[in-house]
């Protein structure tokens, strides 16, 4: 692939920009308008620009597939198991109350952990999408 | 009233992009005129003080399906030029106009007897959402009562739906992930010293 100087400069420039702002939507979710979900799906997009702009073997090198498939499965992990300690803490099934010392921090907590592992999994999981479509292409 | 003037501009375009995508041969065109789609359903939802969904959208709609079916298309494309264009028509378009006519009449006379927008007598407002607001804040003291009820009212849904994420990677993997083995490609030799 011929390289784009303009592509190269803009991409290096934006693309720290677009991780920040899935890190905002993702920990600012329960303030702001945002969540797991939409934090994942921005974060994948800052490196499907980065592999789209520097070449797919490039971001391979960043991010190698066994990692993505790794952090995929460790998102639900971290959703059920939070449910799983909530169960052996004493209460119901993803009932974060009893995280904290009381409800709110315990709510708190318990949405800020699962909302981690929503925001891990789509990462991965639109990350392994892409590669896997890109990829398939090159052969 | 600037809702309204927004409304109007935002569904013009929409109309004039579905006539453009409709009237377009071009694969190509047609998958980044549907990202405009997105984009400007996006707005619309903004506009009906729905950030969270024009959050998903924006980013999902017009974002990552848009690269997924460039990908797609890039893999599917003919050999030789034109390389992304729609194959001809083998079809009369009555059969599809008729269903489409129905349908969309259909529709039209199921709005008639939807509440307005934002009323307070419908029954998304008079359901749980009353209770969903009252609570929330006490309950889980997270101001977003979106946040709140997808993460904890709703927890084991949304486990649901990241299952259904990892799932579909995972199927997505096992169809075409990975590397395809190429044994017409490989010599005699490789192999021996690949078993040395």
């Amino acid at each position: 692939m011929r390289p784009n100087l303009i592509l190269h400069v803009i991409a290096k420039f934006v693309i720290p920009l677009i991780i920040l702002f899935a890190l905002y939507v993702q920990f600012h979710g329960d303030f702001g308008p945002g969540g797991g979900f939409q934090a994942g799906v921005i974060f994948s997009a800052a490196f499907i620009l980065y592999s789209l702009v520097f070449g797919l073997e490039t971001a391979e090198k960043i991010i190698p597939h066994h990692w993505l498939r790794i952090l995929a499965s460790l998102g639900v992990v971290i959703y059920a198991g939070v449910g799983i300690e909530s169960l052996i803490l004493g209460g119901n099934y993803l009932d974060y109350t009893l995280l904290g010392s009381n409800q709110i921090a315990g709510q708190h907590l318990g949405i800020l952990l699962v909302e981690l592992g929503v925001g891990i999994t789509v990462a991965a999981a639109m990350l392994i999408l892409f590669f896997a479509f890109a990829g398939r292409g090159r052969e | 009233m600037i809702d309204v003037v927004v409304d109007i501009i935002l569904l013009t375009f929409l109309a004039t992009t579905s006539i453009a995508i409709m009237r377009m041969t071009n694969l190509f065109a047609i998958v980044m005129l549907f990202g405009i789609f997105s984009l400007l359903s996006a707005g619309l939802f903004v506009v009906m003080d729905a950030p969270d969904v024009a959050f998903t959208e924006a980013a999902v709609g017009a974002g990552i399906s848009t690269v997924l079916m460039l990908a797609t298309l890039a893999l599917v494309k003919r050999p030789k030029e034109p390389y992304y264009d729609e194959a001809p028509r083998a079809h009369r378009a009555w059969l599809p106009l008729i269903v489409v006519t129905i349908t969309g009449s259909a529709l039209v006379y199921g709005t008639w007897d939807i509440p307005n927008f934002g009323s307070p007598d419908a029954p998304s407002q008079t359901h749980v959402a009353r209770f969903y607001l009252e609570n929330s804040m006490p309950d889980t003291g997270v101001p977003n009562t979106v946040t709140a009820v997808l993460a904890s009212y709703r927890g084991f849904d949304t486990l649901g739906e990241v299952t259904v994420i990892f799932t579909a990677a995972v199927a997505v993997l096992l169809l075409i992930g990975g590397k395809r083995p190429k044994p017409a490609l490989r010599s005699k030799d490789e192999e021996a010293q690949d078993e040395a």
